[in-house]
């Protein structure tokens, strides 16, 4: 295996290893920040290799708080989840599944890799400037993200590297399904697993250039005195701020969840994918619903640019607005329903074998099922004043994307790790794996649920522990962190998993699980 | 099913936002509840063990269909009938210009809550950029038309009982949010706008006011204290504010709670910088 391969295969492995790594570290950030939450009194343990500007003599500091929130929002959504779910899955199976000899455009592809693989190292690198790395969430509103330290100009040219890398990306998996497909496949006899991934590129390929314009113009605000961000008459540290002003935050507002909001989709279209081909595969049975489920996978992702402004609510935007984008929130949860009906119905007269693969993807429908749910209080501007900014926004989407998501990916590579390396993982550790993963994930994201109920709000480096919201949670915080350190324990299986596996002879079948799609016919 | 952890009901409109808190989460509940049960049914029945064969000639699309439109009609009814018909309440103005109507200006600044009372003419005296202070936080021009009167506290709101309240929101550096949970009452403090917030006040007592919006290394400690009282209370508290700053030095006094808030304002000075001095 070439390092500088423009083979998809590659390519796809390559972003898959790397996506990885950044799970892993992504996790490791929230694990010191639950610590945090459970023991803010406490030295951390282990605290001093974090270093006294970040946390002297163990005890973080809050902006270095501030710094991990925001780094493990970025890492975990763009520099892990959705490479892994595009760049891997999506490299690794379209051409396969299409019959084609490899993407459109293998050197864009390359380069697509190499531009993310640029982009994360930006990231990391700004843990070492001076202030450390970006600190403003992963949301980096203005004015905020103007004033902050220089890690944010680090997380915004970060951004723009991803960007391009993605935008690469989507035009080339678009343009392969569009143009490769093998004689005779036509577009209603796709996988579903390819359609999610052309929605998914279609998605990225619109919605990502309004944040790309957004971030040069916050990196002019930082670098170049403009103002686009910035209004007049700003009081820092009670010093009136030398800009020219005239500019807006909620412009910001709006740039970002333009992109953002679509970002939800990119997160969950390829785990519906991939929780297809593994049910369909695990029941012997085909999908249930089939041209339902594309129809709602394409109206989905044309209602993703229309719900932006629901995370907004609050920002003072006028009751018409909101109404409007209340009733298109609650119009696109029919889609969902729609494909998650459909995947419950496909069991139904199947012969359902609980392999691991089976597992993870089983399991993901009941608890993208509670992500969901839990999103509906959320879309309407009513309920959404006391949720608002409360750890029941966390709840809410960690549970699409964790136990969500993740188990969708993992459903995944469990699946086509014998059509990758020739061999099967260990069932029995994968079911370690998969119980110790469900379990503690939802020891860490259900308690979410009553603290953002009684108002306790996120982003608190004590846990908001001198507020009369928090009284009573001190447990539930000592659990999450206690669960969190036990799920990262849980990951031991798979890791461990992975190196012996990859030790061992390659004895697996061609198609173990007597799968019907086309990656699976021969060897290539 | 979610009361246990709801915050006290403190406002005229809390109960109204609950009951869409309510409504929703038994919605989810039911829908979690009847799919969850055939999920694990069909988990069970159609198992390998028991069914070794797929059955290929099953369809299942009717009662989906149904249960679509059915989960379709339950939001559009929550959405149309109840929540949107609350929202636009609490966010249309109503009449604030009844005399009887609290008009209080909420300056956030990096991390302290400016509250700033119209005093005993009830209008607004001017304030600048220039003159602000570490002890003149709102910059407020005290030989302006109205000024003379006007009363700031730091971190200390206090709202007479069962009167509408109609809370001017801004912010001076970045975006903050007001959050006063147990009055169901959360509204962004965005720069360069000015945000009214309203609400009635039923509940005597002292709730937080927390920053719900990240604002920056001190956002965790960025917390107020909203004291409603009754109306001989809130006069009360007006006049004894109003002899120490009126009557004195003009400037401002922060009262207990904010003593921190005060400290850190005063510390960080006109030319001061964020420091790590909250270590």
């Amino acid at each position: 295996m070439r390092i500088f391969s423009t083979d998809h295969k590659v390519v796809g492995l390559q972003y898959g290893w790397t996506s990885l790594t950044f799970l892993l570290l992504g996790f490791l950030l929230i694990l010191l920040i639950r610590w945090q939450l459970a023991w803010p009194a406490d030295p951390l343990p282990l605290g001093g290799l974090l270093g006294a500007g970040n946390a002297p003599g163990g005890f973080m500091l809050p902006e270095f708080y501030n710094q991990l929130g925001a780094m493990h929002g970025t890492i975990m959504v763009f520099l892990a989840v959705v490479p892994l779910a595009v760049g891997a899955f999506g490299n690794y199976l379209i051409p396969l599944m299409i019959g084609a000899p490899d993407m459109a455009f293998p050197r864009l592809n390359m380069l697509s890799y190499w531009i993310y693989l640029m982009a994360g190292l930006v990231m990391l690198a700004s843990f070492f400037l001076p202030g450390g790395a970006a600190n403003s969430g992963w949301t980096a509103y203005p004015p905020l993200s103007i004033l902050a330290t220089s890690g944010q100009t680090a997380w915004l040219v970060g951004m723009f590297l991803l960007i391009v890398s993605s935008l690469f990306a989507s035009i080339n998996i678009i343009v392969t399904i569009l143009q490769l497909r093998a004689p005779g496949m036509t577009m209603m006899t796709l996988p579903f697993f390819v359609w999610s991934q052309l929605v998914t590129s279609f998605l990225l390929l619109l919605a990502f250039p309004p944040l790309q314009a957004a971030a040069i113009l916050q990196l002019m605000d930082r670098l170049a005195g403009t103002s686009f961000f910035l209004p007049s008459g700003l009081v820092v540290s009670g010093q009136a701020l030398a800009v020219s002003g005239g500019g807006s935050p909620i412009l910001w507002q709006h740039l970002f969840w333009f992109l953002a909001h679509p970002e939800v989709y990119v997160l969950i279209l390829p785990a519906f994918g991939i929780v297809a081909e593994v049910i369909t595969t695990s029941t012997r049975k085909p999908l249930w619903g089939y041209r339902g489920m594309v129809g709602a996978a394409l109206f989905m992702g044309f209602m993703s640019f229309l719900v932006w402004a629901h995370h907004m609510f609050l920002t003072g935007m006028g009751p018409t607005m909101s109404a409007f984008f209340q009733v298109t929130t609650m119009i696109i949860s029919v889609p969902s329903v729609i494909i998650l009906s459909s995947l419950v119905l496909s069991l139904h007269g199947g012969s359902i074998r609980f392999t691991v693969p089976a597992l993870f993807a089983l399991a993901f429908l009941p608890m993208f099922g509670i992500g969901g749910l839990t999103g509906l209080p959320l879309g309407l501007a009513a309920s959404d004043i006391p949720l608002h900014d409360t750890y029941y926004v966390i709840g809410h989407f960690h549970y699409i994307v964790a136990p969500g998501t993740l188990f969708a990916l993992f459903a995944g590579i469990y699946h086509w790790f014998p059509r990758i390396s020739g061999r099967l993982l260990d069932e029995r550790l994968g079911r370690w794996h998969f119980w110790g993963s469900l379990i503690t994930m939802n020891l860490i994201f259900m308690p979410m649920f009553a603290q953002g109920l009684a108002g306790l709000n996120r982003r608190l480096f004590d846990g908001g522990r001198t507020y009369a919201a928090s009284a009573g949670f001190e447990f539930t915080y000592e659990l999450q962190a206690w669960a969190a350190v036990a799920l990262g324990l849980v990951q031991l299986f798979f890791i461990v998993n992975l190196i012996l596996t990859l030790r061992k002879p390659r004895t697996a079948p061609d198609n173990p699980w007597q799968s019907t799609t086309r990656e699976w016919q021969g060897r290539s | 099913m979610i009361d246990q952890w709801l915050p006290p009901q403190g406002s005229a409109h809390a109960p109204e936002i609950d009951l869409v808190l309510r409504l929703v989460h038994w919605l989810m509940f039911a829908l979690f509840a009847g799919w969850g049960a055939y999920f694990v049914w069909v988990l069970i029945r159609f198992r390998e063990g028991r069914q070794p064969e797929p059955d290929l000639a099953d369809t299942r699309g009717r009662p989906a269909l149904w249960s679509e439109i059915a989960i379709v009609a339950a939001e559009g009814v929550l959405l149309v009938v109840i929540a949107l018909p609350i929202w636009f309440r609490q966010t249309l103005p109503p009449d604030t210009t009844a005399p009887s109507t609290t008009v209080v200006r909420v300056i956030a600044e990096q991390y302290a809550w400016n509250i700033h009372y119209p005093g005993a003419d009830g209008e607004f005296g001017e304030t600048r950029i220039e003159l602000v202070s570490s002890s003149n936080p709102v910059g407020l021009d005290r030989s302006s038309l109205h000024g003379a009167d006007d009363l700031v506290t730091i971190n200390d709101l206090h709202l007479p009982i069962n009167r509408p309240v109609e809370i001017r929101l801004s912010s001076k550096d970045v975006i903050h949010s007001f959050g006063v949970a147990a009055m169901r009452v959360k509204q962004d403090a965005v720069p360069g706008l000015l945000s009214p917030v309203w609400f009635t006040p039923v509940l005597a007592g002292t709730f937080d006011i927390a920053c719900s919006q990240l604002c920056g290394l001190g956002h965790y400690r960025m917390k107020g204290q909203l004291t409603v009282e009754s109306e001989t209370e809130y006069a009360a508290f007006l006049s004894a504010e109003a002899a120490i700053q009126v009557g004195g030095v003009p400037g401002v006094r922060a009262s207990a709670v904010s003593h921190d808030a005060q400290e850190q304002v005063v510390a960080r000075g006109p030319t001061g910088t964020h420091g790590r001095d909250d270590q």
